[in-house]
């Protein structure tokens, strides 16, 4: 395993941060499936969330262990974006209202 | 290390890829394969059962929600990855790539282990053991096999 020491650390930001006006905010989910390999999974989510290693790594063992994780959260314009490039990369991504 | 290296990033952060003639041939003829697939789906109908898992569901709980995403998001998705087949095909005997052709390899072979995985119907607890020599299937199965390795190796490069 790397140094975990000397790596970045991305610090989780408010899950939602409600401004006025905007409706319910919304999560994106990966789920597990049985072909996508854990490395390419968590490679994915750093390149496309700016996730550190070993936060990436933390949600792609999330998907394994427990069968989902939610990616990322915003407006339903943004989790549709999310959602989309998930989906360009091969991801069993979906989208909700958070609740 | 037993064997060197197969991909690797160079200074400018681009890659380095040395795999054998036959290998960039079995891509080729893969790609022109799943690119046939890809075209006779229509952007209104059913997609057919083996690329499923390249246009999933974006709403679980929401068959209308869903309908409405596809109809706006299938046919970008679709043109996304017929262009992505064309970089692989453009760069199959490329010995570096850029960004852009790295990202199209990356997620090619990706669809290509989708598509096959899908139709083989692996299981999370799959070992590919040879099984009966005669099953038409192995083939099938050392394909995706394969492409299980160079994607793991890919993916090692990149993440250096």
């Amino acid at each position: 395993m790397g140094d975990f020491e000397s790596m970045p650390v991305i610090v989780d930001e408010p899950i939602s941060e409600i401004e006025v006006g905007s409706d319910v905010p919304w999560v994106v989910l990966v789920w597990n499936d049985p072909i996508n390999l854990m490395s390419y999974v968590s490679y994915v989510l750093q390149k496309l969330f700016g996730y550190s290693p070993e936060k990436a790594n933390e949600l792609m063992l999330d998907v394994h262990h427990k069968g989902r994780a939610a990616v990322s959260n915003g407006t339903r314009e943004k989790a549709e974006l999310d959602v989309f490039r998930l989906h360009g990369y091969g991801l069993w991504a979906t989208m909700q209202k958070d609740s | 290390m037993l064997f060197k290296k197969r991909f690797k990033k160079d200074h400018q952060n681009n890659l380095e890829i040395r795999i054998s003639e036959d290998e960039r041939h079995l891509v080729g003829d893969l790609i022109n394969q799943l690119r046939e697939v890809l075209l006779s789906t229509s952007a209104e109908g059913s997609v057919e059962a083996s690329i499923r898992r390249l246009f999933p569901t974006a709403y679980n709980d929401d068959a209308k929600e869903d309908a409405e995403y596809q109809r706006l998001m299938r046919d970008q998705l679709l043109e996304q990855r017929l262009q992505q087949l064309d970089v692989v095909e453009d760069t199959l005997k490329a010995e570096v790539l850029n960004d852009e052709q790295t990202t199209s390899w990356l997620t090619v072979i990706n669809d290509l282990r989708l598509v096959l995985g899908t139709k083989l119907d692996v299981s999370e607890n799959d070992n590919f053991s040879p099984g009966d020599p005669d099953n038409p299937e192995n083939q099938s199965f050392a394909v995706y096999h394969y492409l299980g390795y160079l994607q793991g190796e890919f993916v090692e490069a990149l993440s250096k």
